[in-house]
């Protein structure tokens, strides 16, 4: 019989954009969220007779700036197609999209993923514009058993821009790490609100089997309604799993396209497809070939801001440990902000790195609050103090804290605060004097050969010195005293 | 002869030294209508309120010397494929039956900015797919010379308005001859300019490629006055030329002296009537006498533009009509399921041969169809145009007859591809992107006009009216319908 382990899983992601341009993809009315149905609206996105397209400028920016993120290449010629099939949310009862020549094709974004690099092929990114909302009224708001539906086409119209993966992808684990990564890049082009939870960004995953990298490709199923990266990753776990048992069993996978319930955790069918749709595509007769000039691509290129993966490979250069340079790579930008900045004022990258996407990040959860104002030179002084033995580990949290708080600079804190560490080693030592003095039996223990105990020794010294003092001086020391 | 049968030239001339205010061309206009239209049938709406206030307005504009032009005061028709805010739109389809659009087409606007009066909306064959306004689903146009027989179409019904004198002029939209080949029927002038020019935005869609709307006249100088106030660059309009337009009045008396002139070889024998061959003849030989040199052209490939017409037309509208689905405005037909809401609704309110066309289309498009035939009526429009451009590196302009018969009685042409020939000459024009014209020369031995046609290079307008202008001076046209005469 077979052997689960030979399955290989091949799956490509479809991911759609919405851009937040001002305006909509082919007409003026604005592109706006949670206004009153219907209320954006206007003859060209309504489908009224006579009305006709024109195409939004900056969406072809935007798109441009997305392909070259992603990069691919970007075609100086390209063209808008008709993709015909009737839809009650579809007003014209044909979408205006891209066929055989997109703006953006043959690209590649590289992807973390179980501690290895995996490099996802981009087939194509094309412009193309959303429909219009239904919201079906009655049992469980799916189309099946809805009484009634009513639409709203506030969204119709809506620049929307999909991007297509190479079927490259072996996990979902991976998948979801590229909808993340792709979302992150995104986000930072600043062209998309970027928010899953809104459907400004919304994945569909293409799946299939097979036996081993060089078997012929298995019949796809095509998995819509994942709203989130974890449902992503849960869904398409679900499908390739469903899909090896199916075939175990004897059984063939139908080339069809399933809906994630997100409640019972698995995917159900919606309908077969019969071959591929017939979506009649034929150029668009409204609208004239889409130019980006080499010019313009050289203009959108040089607006370029520096991506997470970029960020991630400049700051492992500098010195940060690649985990952690990864972390602040996809950090928010207040953060990233002020890395730059305490590394300028003289922290070494890594400790400023590590204080950052640890401590700093840990405080402000602790505390609740979505940005703070502070110095980034404070920062650089704790970390200047602690390399010069000024401040213990953990007196430097303390320290962070007043620095958080607005009590002041580092040092300032430490005073105010007591936290200096000890530097009178008099001191240190009649502080070790008086604990092996009132810890008789730990000291008979160690002494026994139970090497461990002078770990709660050491304790004890940072505790009657309120950790100021230096727990290396402390353990050599006590040891030193012990002997 | 009366107000309703000036040219808009003589009738804006008048205007300004006193003869007639606008009330009096507008009210001269609905009075004719009055007269003629139970049995023409040349509107399907007649906005009689709104068109005598305009001319009150346009009077009362003229009075304080604030003069917009030619157009100023002049009644005009509008075919009823363009939107006009607040007044039935239907394109002559149930589908649209009660349809105001809420908002007007950039040529309404233009033509509301030139200070024209909107006489109403006239008939046409359903979403413009016809050749003799038979197919309008709210009953045909008659052609005024002959009641009996079609004005053509599919702007018969804008044709027919301005030959029987119930509009100065009108505007039509051509996408295979349904501006000159109605013009010709109806003894009239039909100019379709170079596609771009003219703002489709508002304008119903048939074929998105090959629609351009244009002016039906009773001059040539009438077309040129027509179409200055509605050509021009529109940002609505994607495919609207944004360069440089040329002055169309720049060539227009220069006669044809040193002028090559084309024959197209193709356009003549065999379903070409003898009255229509001999008209073209003559006009040449008048021509020939004014300096011009009239030489053959063979296009071959004007023998595969009706197939290529047949294929890409049918395709573009099988998209285009798609909106019209039932869930938004006009005829709703209800069903069990939304799908067979929009069937039903689309099976109802479509007419026969706007069903045929989008099916033809639709298969057209379909996969496995796509290369066989959309493709290759690509391929065909592509090689038709270059032939084109060929043949005016060696000739200024080209001409043939505009319609290769005369007006013919209804249900004449039942079968599809008997209608289809009507625009054998008309549609490479369109095809090409090139602007044509008709221009009236004669009448055949029963009365019934027969027009020429002048085809000539994108943006040689101009041109292209100094050769109309000169044939109508040669051809020396004045023949009225007998049921004009016979009203007076």
């Amino acid at each position: 019989m077979s052997d689960t382990a030979t399955w290989e899983p091949v799956i490509g992601i479809e991911v759609h954009v919405e851009l937040a341009t001002r305006s909509k993809m082919f007409c003026g009315c604005a592109v706006s969220f949670g206004e009153d149905p219907n209320t954006n609206v206007c003859p060209t996105c309504l489908a009224l007779p006579g009305a006709l397209p024109v195409t939004n400028g900056r969406a072809i920016e935007w798109i441009t700036k997305i392909g070259l993120a992603l990069n691919c290449d970007i075609a100086e010629w390209s063209v808008f197609h008709r993709k015909n099939y009737f839809y009650a949310d579809l007003p014209k009862n044909y979408q205006i999209s891209q066929f055989d020549l997109p703006v953006c094709h043959d690209g590649w974004l590289d992807v973390d993923a179980d501690g290895e690099t995996v490099r996802i092929g981009i087939e194509r990114a094309h412009q193309e514009e959303d429909t219009g909302k239904s919201l079906h009224l009655g049992d469980g708001g799916r189309i099946h058993a809805a009484t009634e539906t009513l639409l709203d086409f506030n969204r119709a119209g809506v620049p929307l821009v999909e991007v297509v993966s190479r079927p490259d992808i072996r996990s979902a684990v991976q998948a979801r790490a590229y909808a993340q990564t792709l979302r992150e890049v995104i986000a930072e082009l600043d062209v998309s609100d970027a928010r899953l939870e809104e459907g400004s960004i919304r994945f569909d995953a293409n799946i299939s089997v097979r036996r081993g990298p060089n078997a012929p490709f298995g019949t796809k199923v095509e998995i819509k309604n994942m709203n989130s990266f974890r449902s992503l990753e849960k869904a398409v776990d679900f499908e390739i799993k469903r899909q090896i048992a199916e075939l175990e069993a004897g059984g063939e996978i139908v080339q069809e396209t399933r809906h994630w319930d997100e409640e019972s955790g698995v995917t159900t069918s919606m309908r077969t497809k019969e071959g591929s749709s017939d979506y009649r595509y034929f150029t668009e007769p409204d609208l004239v070939p889409l130019v980006v000039t080499p010019a313009w691509q050289e203009e959108i290129r040089a607006t370029l801001p520096e991506l997470p993966h970029q960020r991630k490979a400049r700051y492992i250069d500098l010195g940060v440990d690649p985990q952690t340079a990864g972390a602040l790579g996809s950090a928010d930008a207040m953060l990233r902000a002020l890395f730059e900045e305490t590394v300028a004022a003289g922290a070494g990258p890594r400790s400023a790195a590590n204080w950052i996407t640890g401590e700093v990040v840990a405080w402000m959860r602790r505390e609740d609050v979505v940005g703070i104002d502070v110095e980034a030179s404070a920062i650089a002084e704790m970390i200047g103090m602690i390399d010069a033995n000024e401040l213990s580990t953990s007196a430097a949290k303390d320290v962070l804290d007043g620095i958080l708080r607005g009590e002041g600079g580092a040092r300032q804190v430490a005073e105010s605060r007591d936290l200096l560490q000890m530097t009178d080693t008099g001191a240190i030592e009649s502080a070790v004097d008086a604990v092996l003095a009132d810890n008789p039996d730990a000291v008979e223990r160690y002494r026994g050969g139970e090497q461990k105990v002078v770990g709660f020794l050491v304790g004890q010294v940072m505790r009657a010195t309120q950790g100021k003092a230096d727990p290396k001086a402390v353990n050599g020391l006590l040891r030193e005293k012990l002997s | 002869m009366g107000l309703a049968d000036l040219t808009i030239t003589d009738a804006a001339a008048g205007l300004r030294s006193g003869a007639h205010s606008s009330l009096d061309l507008t009210e001269a206009v609905l009075d004719r209508a009055s007269m003629t239209e139970a049995e023409i049938h040349a509107y399907l709406t007649i906005d009689r309120d709104a068109a005598l206030g305009a001319a009150r307005a346009a009077d009362a504009e003229l009075a304080a010397g604030e003069d917009r032009g030619t157009l100023h005061g002049i009644p005009i028709a509008l075919k009823d494929n363009m939107c006009q805010r607040g007044v039935e739109t239907t394109a002559a389809s149930q589908i649209l039956a009660g349809y105001r659009p809420p908002y007007d087409a950039t040529v309404v606007t233009s033509l509301r900015d030139a200070g024209a009066v909107l006489v109403g909306k006239a008939n046409l064959d359903e979403f413009a797919m016809g050749s003799s306004t038979e197919n309008s689903a709210y009953g045909p146009t008659r052609n005024p010379w002959d009641p009996g027989r079609v004005p053509g179409g599919s702007s018969g019904g804008s044709a027919a308005a301005v030959a029987a004198g119930s509009a100065l002029g009108a505007l039509g939209s051509d996408t295979g001859g349904s501006i000159r080949q109605p013009g010709s029927l109806c003894g009239v002038v039909g100019m379709k300019p170079t596609y771009g020019t003219v703002s489709r935005y508002g304008l119903i869609a048939f074929a998105s490629s090959l629609d351009q709307i244009g002016p039906i006249t009773r001059t040539v100088d009438d077309s040129v006055a027509l179409l200055e106030g509605i050509t021009g660059h529109d940002p609505r309009d994607a495919t609207s030329w944004a360069g440089d337009y040329p002055d169309l009045r720049s060539e227009i008396d220069k006669g044809v002296a040193g002028k090559r002139i084309g024959v197209v070889t193709e356009f003549a024998g065999e379903g070409y009537e003898p009255a229509v061959t001999e008209s073209l003849s003559r006009t040449l030989d008048q021509l020939s006498d004014a300096g011009a040199e009239i030489v053959e052209v063979s296009l071959p490939t004007v023998e595969l533009a009706l197939s290529a017409y047949y294929l890409i037309a049918p395709a573009e509208c099988s998209a285009n009509l798609a909106r019209f689905d039932g869930m938004r405005y006009g005829l709703r037909v209800d069903g069990e399921t939304t799908e067979e809401m929009m069937a039903r609704t689309r099976a109802e309110g479509f007419g026969p041969e706007v069903i045929r066309r989008i099916l033809l289309g639709t298969y057209a498009l379909s996969a496995g169809y796509y290369d066989a035939f959309y493709g290759q009526a690509h391929k065909a429009r592509t090689v038709l145009r270059n032939e084109f451009a060929a043949a005016y590196e060696k000739v200024d302009v080209l001409m043939s007859p505009t319609s290769p018969t005369v007006a013919f009685p209804f249900d004449a042409k039942s079968d599809p591809l008997a209608m289809y020939l009507s625009d054998v000459c008309t549609i490479p024009s369109n095809l090409a992107g090139d602007p044509a014209i008709s221009v009236p020369v004669g009448l055949d031995p029963q009365g019934l006009p027969i027009g020429v046609q002048v085809m000539a290079p994108a943006m040689a307008e101009p041109m292209m009216f100094g050769v109309a202008k000169t044939i109508e001076r040669l051809a020396g046209f004045d023949a009225r319908p007998t049921m004009l005469e016979e009203l007076a």
